[in-house]
């Protein structure tokens, strides 16, 4: 009977030592845990793991830095953003339909130096015509119609394709521009899709 | 496997007809979520995974490699040999490698100790490539969870080292990282969201996590092939555009212990059948 108890007390004692023991692992620590899981494959090097800052932010901040911070990241992004040399917007609303149906690019699966899709269609509706559409982002349906086909829309869509970022520090948006997933004349195509008025975006 | 692929065939036919029926206008979408519903539920009359279930048995219990044991003694958790409800609790705490393991790896510990197989030659090409035969990591795997249907999806944390890893899994899952700055919780931390016309699971909502976690592994009927956990997990980073996650190591199993969690109390309907 007394042993019985005596376990009793150093399982208890056991019991409250583990749960007090448990300290959860540092960021650092559990960082290291990550990189050791992956391994470089085809153009997919484990250097893609080395973080930004906005994206340590954002991953910190659940997506919601403070404004201070938001709005020096917002900035940042607004002041790299490269715009056309010439002036010239809007490339083919055709070619930038094919651009917004692809989603290959940057996966271990696809080859070096293969031009890169902008799969918008993945997250926004676009055309009438396509059904197949996500809704992570906005519809940019009648984009042009609705906003108008000025120069200053124009400045600000193409600095949301080069970095969304510059608008929304933490949108989930790729940067299209900045991370060079994109060349410019893919972007402008993409810029014709939607402010072209005769792009069926439009229509 | 003839049947399989026929099936396979018939099914895609049949979503290519829905896709045609479905006409232009405001609500073209919703028809051709429907008929993709409707689709959905005409595969589940019969999975082709209930023949790898049965080759999965075999091997399982099949003297097989340099030691000539079969996996009978393999204990994935509840004791050597018991298989039936396992999976549900995985991954889990292993005192004798004193690490918390998924499935697939501890399948994998049991080839290499009990049978003699080699880890490296096991863990090079885990998962099968198109027209291939599945792996037996994928065919055990598909017998292993099917013992697990119906009951409760129950990812322990109660040692430091689950803690531990659902806590590390936790900060995987929030990381925004590569080229396209994308977590996994870009696309599975918000409700109702969609990539093209595919719905995306919440992972932060336990109705969602649930009914995810419990349907993999599954028959991809698009790659006419049984899909494992560890898969699902690979091929989500590859879209996220980052490196490759290396088969069974600790992020991996801590991802897959963040998941598991976040689907307590579940029903395992695995192995399920999807598009």
């Amino acid at each position: 009977m007394k042993k019985t108890f005596a376990l009793t007390a150093v399982s208890a004692v056991a019991v409250v030592a583990g749960c007090a023991t448990y300290t959860p692992p540092t960021k650092e620590e559990s960082m290291a845990v990550i990189r050791s899981s992956f391994q470089d494959r085809g153009i997919a090097k484990v250097d893609r793991l080395n973080q930004t800052e906005l994206q340590k932010i954002c991953s910190e901040t659940g997506n919601n830095p403070p404004k201070d911070v938001r709005e020096r990241l917002e900035k940042q992004a607004l002041a790299a953003v490269k715009f056309p040399a010439d002036g010239k917007w809007l490339g083919d609303h055709k070619l930038g339909e094919r651009i917004a149906q692809t989603g290959v690019g940057l996966q271990w699966s696809d080859q070096p130096g293969a031009a890169a899709g902008g799969n918008c269609y993945a997250c926004h509706q676009l055309t009438k015509a396509e059904i197949s559409y996500g809704n992570i982002g906005p519809s940019l349906y009648n984009y042009g119609k609705l906003r108008g086909y000025g120069d200053d829309i124009k400045r600000y869509t193409w600095a949301k394709i080069w970095n969304t970022h510059a608008y929304n520090a933490c949108s989930s948006m790729p940067r299209f521009g900045d991370a060079g997933i994109l060349t410019e004349d893919q972007i402008r195509n993409v810029m014709a899709l939607l402010l072209d008025p005769n792009s069926p975006v439009n229509q | 496997m003839r049947a399989v692929s026929d099936r396979a065939g018939a099914a895609g036919a049949v979503l290519a007809a829905a896709m045609l029926l479905a006409t232009g206008g405001a609500s073209a979408q919703d028809n051709t979520l429907q008929e993709i519903e409707r689709y959905r539920q005409m595969l589940q009359d019969g999975n082709p995974a209930e023949l790898l279930v049965v080759r999965g048995e075999e091997l399982w219990k099949t003297k097989r490699g340099p030691k000539n044991a079969s996996l009978e003694q393999c204990d994935i958790g509840l004791g050597p040999g018991v298989v039936k409800g396992a999976y549900a609790r995985l991954p889990r705490y292993f005192a004798d490698v004193d690490q918390v393991m998924d499935f697939e790896a501890r399948l994998v510990h049991c080839m290499v100790t009990l049978q003699g197989f080699d880890r490296g030659a096991l863990v090079k090409s885990p998962f099968s490539g198109a027209g291939q035969r599945q792996t037996d990591i994928e065919s055990i795997t598909t017998f292993v969870v099917e013992q697990s249907r119906g009951a409760s999806v129950a990812v322990p944390q109660n040692h430091p080292k689950e803690k531990a890893a659902f806590d590390r899994g936790k900060q995987l899952f929030y990381m925004r990282a590569g080229p396209y700055d994308f977590a996994c919780s870009t696309c599975h931390g918000v409700d109702g969201q969609r990539i093209r016309l595919q719905d995306l699971p919440n992972f932060e909502k336990p109705e969602p996590a649930q009914r995810a976690f419990a349907t993999w592994p599954a028959y991809r009927v698009s790659q006419g092939a049984l899909r494992t956990m560890q898969w699902r997990i690979n091929d989500c980073f590859r879209q996220q555009r980052w490196p490759e996650p290396i088969f069974i190591s600790q992020g991996t199993i801590d991802l897959i212990t963040f998941l598991g969690v976040k689907a307590a109390g579940g029903k395992m309907d695995s192995p399920a059948i999807k598009r």
